[in-house]
C-alpha cells in the first residue's frame, strides 16, 4: 500500500510538473511563446536581458495548418502557451474558438504604428484587438531581368500586358514560361484576389457576408484560367523540387510573389543571384497602384493566460519597439508590419540575393503602403482546402476556373452554416 | 468444501487485462463515439468568448460523412488500388520466391537482399524518393508522362509494390524452404520439369503463406495513407480526400472539425472490421486446412 501511495505521489508530481509551463517562479513572471519565426530566440533574449521580471521562453513550432489545431486543442485543455504566432488568416478561427485574449485595454497607441490595412487584420473590423501585427507580405512581381532583355520583353504594368508578355515569350521559346499558376497555394491566390478588389468576408452587425465568388475574384480566376488553357503560362504547383529547378534554370521567368521572395529564391535558385529584379504587381486598371498580401503573421495572447497584461506588453515591444523590430529584420529576415520599422536601418541595403536593386526596400515600402484592407473569415482553413482541391481538379481537367471559385465559395458557406454562423451571400 | 473465495481467483488474474483493455481500448472508442454524436455550434457572428458550444447532434454527423461524395470517391479509389495491388503484389512475391528457390540459382543471396531491402525503407522516405523520380524535369529515369497527373493511382501503386514485395517474398520463400526435398525428388523421377514443379507442387504447398501475405496486403491497402499524403504537394491531381483516411485527417487537423473526423473514423473502423472478419471466415473454410494436414 505504501508503495502504491508513493507511486501516486510521483504521478501527481509529474502531472504538476507538466502543467507548470506558465507558473510563477518567485516574483518573476514566466511566459511561453509558440513561434516559428527564424532566429526569434535572439530577439527574445534582448527582452529577457532588459526585463528581469518577465521571462519569455520560446518553444519552436513548425508553420502549418496543424499548428492551428494544436493551439486550439491546447486552449481547450487549458495548457495553451501564453503567446503564440498567428497568421492573419487564422486569427478569426482563434478568436471564434475563444483562444485569444482581447488586448484592447492594453494596446494603448500601438494602432498608430501600423497602416490601417494591417491593423484591420487584427481587429477583424470590431472593437477588439486580438493580436499585434508582426510581419506582412505585400505582393510584387519578381522577374529575370537578364532573360527579359534576352527575349526582348518589357516589364508588364497591367495584367493585360502580363498576358501579352506571356504569349510573346511562348512565340520565342518552347521551353520557358513567363510564370506558373499554382493550385497548391491558396494564400497566393487570396493575395491576388485582394489586389483585384475582392471582398471574401465582411462583418455586418451579427452577420457574416461571404463573397468569395464576387466579380473581382471570378475575373481574376478566369484571367489565369485562360492563360493556363491556351498554354501561355505553366500549371505546375509551387514549392516542389521541379519548381525550384524551373526558377534556377530559366524555365520560369517571373514570379508574382511577396516581399519575402528574395529569401526563397536565394534558397532554391542561388546561382541566379543578381539576375532578378522586382517591380510592382501588374494592375487591373492602368495607372492604379494596388497590391494584396501573401502571408504575414501576428503575435497573439492566449485567453487562458494568467499574465495577459505582461504578455501584451511583450507582444507590443516585440512588434513595435525599434530595438526588437530591427532585430527581427536583421536576425529573422522578416518584413516588419510596423511602419517605422519598414524604413529602419536594417532595411537600408537591398536583400543579399538582389544586390542589383539598390533601392529595393524604398520601392517595397511604396508598394506596401498601397496594400488593400482585408477581413478574413472564421473558417479560412476550409476555404484554403477547397481551393487546393477545386483548382487542382480544374487545372487537371481543364475546366473553367470560375467554377472552382464557386466551389470554394459553396464549401465555405456550407461549413459556416453547418457550424451555426449567421451568413449572408 | 469449496472455499467461496476460490471463485474470485480467475477474476483477480483477469483484472489487469480488463483494466488495461478498458482504459486503452474501450474508453477511447467510447469517447470517439461520444464525439461523433456531437458537434460544435456557434451563434451569430461567432467571435468573442462563449461563442461556441458543443451540442448533441445525433446521427447527423454520420449521415453527413456517408453522404459526402468525396468519401465514396475516396473509397472507390482505395478499392481500385486494392484490386490492382493485391494480385500484383502476391504474384510478384511468388514469382521472385519461386525463381530464388530454383536449384543452383546464381547470386541468390544478393538478389534476395536487394528485393527485400526496400521493405526497410520507411514509407515517407520511399514516397519522397519516388515522388522526385516522377517529376519530369528532375528524373533520370524514362518515366511516362502524367504519372503525377491522370496516372496517379499507378504512381502510388508502384511505391506500395516496391516497398512490399520483398517482405512477402521472404515469407513465401521461408514456406518453400520448409517443403521436404523428397517431394521434388519423386517429382523429378516422374519426369516433371522445373516449371511443372514450381506450378504444380510448390505453389499449392505454399498456399497458407499466400493467404497470409494476402491478408497483410489487404490490410495495408485499407490503411494506405503515407504514400498519397507525401505525394500531395508535388501534384495538382491529388485532392486532400484522395483516400477516406486522408479525409479524416484533414477533417480533424486542417478543418479542425473533430466531430466529423470521429464519425468518419467509426465508419471506417466498422468497415475494416467487417471486411477482415469476412475474409478470415472465407479463409478458415479452405485456406488454412492445408496447414493442419
Amino acid at each position: 500500500m505504501r508503495s502504491l501511495l508513493a507511486g501516486l505521489g510521483l504521478v501527481t508530481a509529474l502531472v504538476a510538473g507538466c502543467s507548470g509551463g506558465s507558473g510563477d517562479s518567485g516574483d518573476r513572471i514566466e511566459l511561453t511563446f509558440w513561434t516559428w519565426a527564424t532566429n526569434i530566440e535572439k530577439v527574445v533574449e534582448k527582452w529577457n536581458a532588459s526585463n528581469p521580471d518577465v521571462h519569455v521562453t520560446v518553444s519552436r513550432q513548425s508553420q502549418s495548418d496543424e499548428l492551428v489545431t494544436k493551439v486550439l486543442t491546447a486552449a481547450k485543455t487549458g495548457n495553451a502557451p501564453d503567446l503564440f504566432q498567428a497568421e492573419y488568416q487564422a486569427l478569426p478561427t482563434f478568436v471564434s474558438n475563444d483562444a485569444t485574449a482581447d488586448l484592447a485595454e492594453y494596446a494603448g497607441d500601438a494602432k498608430d504604428a501600423f497602416v490601417d490595412g494591417v491593423w484591420q487584420q487584427v481587429t477583424l473590423g470590431t472593437e477588439g484587438v486580438y493580436a499585434i501585427p508582426q510581419d506582412s507580405g505585400p505582393m510584387m512581381l519578381y522577374y529575370r531581368a537578364d532573360l527579359f532583355a534576352q527575349y526582348g520583353l518589357t516589364v508588364p504594368t497591367t495584367w493585360d500586358e502580363f498576358a501579352q508578355t506571356a504569349r510573346t515569350l511562348r512565340t520565342k521559346t518552347t521551353t520557358s514560361y513567363l510564370t506558373t499558376f499554382s493550385a497548391n497555394d491558396p494564400g497566393w491566390f487570396a493575395g491576388l484576389a485582394q489586389q483585384a478588389g475582392a471582398e471574401w468576408w465582411s462583418i455586418d452587425g451579427d452577420t457574416w457576408t461571404v463573397g468569395i465568388n464576387d466579380e473581382p475574384t471570378r475575373k481574376m480566376a478566369d484571367f489565369w484560367g485562360g492563360l493556363v488553357a491556351e498554354g501561355a503560362v505553366d500549371d505546375q504547383p509551387m514549392y516542389t523540387p521541379e519548381w525550384n529547378k524551373a526558377l534556377g534554370d530559366g524555365t520560369l521567368l517571373a514570379w508574382p510573389s511577396a516581399i519575402w521572395a528574395p529569401g526563397v529564391l536565394g534558397n532554391v535558385a542561388a546561382d541566379t543571384q543578381g539576375k532578378w529584379a522586382m517591380a510592382p504587381l501588374p494592375q487591373w486598371t492602368a495607372g492604379e497602384n494596388r497590391t494584396g498580401n501573401w502571408g504575414g503573421s501576428s503575435t497573439a495572447v492566449s485567453a487562458g493566460s494568467e499574465h495577459v497584461e505582461a504578455a501584451a506588453r511583450f507582444a507590443i515591444w516585440l512588434n513595435t519597439g525599434p530595438e526588437a523590430t530591427e532585430a527581427l529584420v536583421t536576425e529573422g529576415a522578416l518584413y516588419p508590419a510596423a511602419r517605422d520599422a519598414q524604413s529602419g536601418p536594417g532595411l537600408s541595403a537591398p536583400p543579399a540575393f538582389m544586390p542589383n536593386q539598390a533601392d529595393f526596400y524604398a520601392e517595397a515600402k511604396a508598394i506596401a503602403d498601397n496594400a488593400v484592407g482585408w477581413t478574413w473569415g472564421p473558417n479560412v482553413n476550409v476555404t484554403y482546402q477547397a481551393y487546393k482541391d477545386a483548382f487542382g481538379k480544374a487545372v487537371t481537367d481543364r475546366t473553367p476556373f470560375s467554377d472552382a471559385v464557386e466551389e470554394m465559395h459553396d464549401s465555405t458557406v456550407d461549413d459556416m452554416r453547418d457550424t451555426g454562423f449567421k451568413v449572408k451571400e | 468444501m469449496r472455499q467461496p473465495g476460490r471463485r474470485a481467483v480467475p477474476y483477480v488474474f483477469l483484472t489487469p487485462a480488463i483494466v488495461l483493455f478498458t482504459l486503452l481500448v474501450l474508453v477511447p472508442i467510447g469517447y470517439t463515439v461520444y464525439l461523433s454524436l456531437h458537434r460544435t455550434k456557434v451563434s451569430g457572428i461567432g467571435l468573442g468568448s462563449g461563442a461556441r458550444t458543443e451540442v448533441f447532434a445525433g446521427l447527423s454527423t454520420y449521415s453527413e460523412a456517408l453522404s459526402h461524395p468525396e468519401f465514396w470517391r475516396g473509397t472507390l479509389r482505395v478499392l481500385g488500388y486494392g484490386v490492382l495491388l493485391v494480385p500484383t503484389m502476391i504474384g510478384l512475391a511468388l514469382l521472385f520466391a519461386l525463381l530464388l528457390d530454383r536449384p543452383r540459382v546464381r547470386l541468390a543471396r544478393f538478389s534476395r537482399l536487394s528485393i527485400f531491402l526496400p521493405y526497410a525503407v520507411p514509407g515517407v522516405v520511399a514516397s519522397v524518393l519516388w515522388g522526385f523520380l516522377y517529376l519530369p524535369a528532375l528524373t533520370p529515369l524514362p518515366v511516362p508522362d502524367g504519372l503525377l497527373g491522370p496516372g496517379l493511382l499507378f504512381a502510388v501503386l508502384n511505391i506500395g509494390l516496391w516497398g512490399g514485395v520483398g517482405f512477402n517474398m521472404v515469407v513465401i520463400l521461408t514456406a518453400l524452404r520448409a517443403i521436404p526435398a523428397e517431394i521434388y525428388e519423386s517429382a523429378r523421377l516422374d519426369g516433371a520439369s522445373e516449371r511443372q514443379i514450381a506450378l504444380r507442387i510448390k505453389t499449392p504447398l505454399v498456399m497458407p503463406a499466400l493467404v497470409m501475405t494476402g491478408i497483410f496486403t489487404v490490410i495495408a491497402t485499407l490503411q494506405v495513407y503515407t504514400e498519397p499524403t507525401t505525394l500531395q504537394p508535388l501534384t495538382n491531381a491529388m485532392p486532400s480526400t484522395w483516400t477516406p483516411l486522408m479525409k479524416i485527417y484533414s477533417d480533424a487537423f486542417v478543418r479542425g472539425d473533430i466531430h466529423s473526423a470521429a464519425a468518419g473514423s467509426i465508419v471506417i473502423a466498422a468497415a475494416t472490421l467487417t471486411l477482415s472478419l469476412a475474409f478470415l471466415r472465407v479463409i478458415a473454410k479452405w485456406g488454412f486446412t492445408g496447414e493442419e494436414r
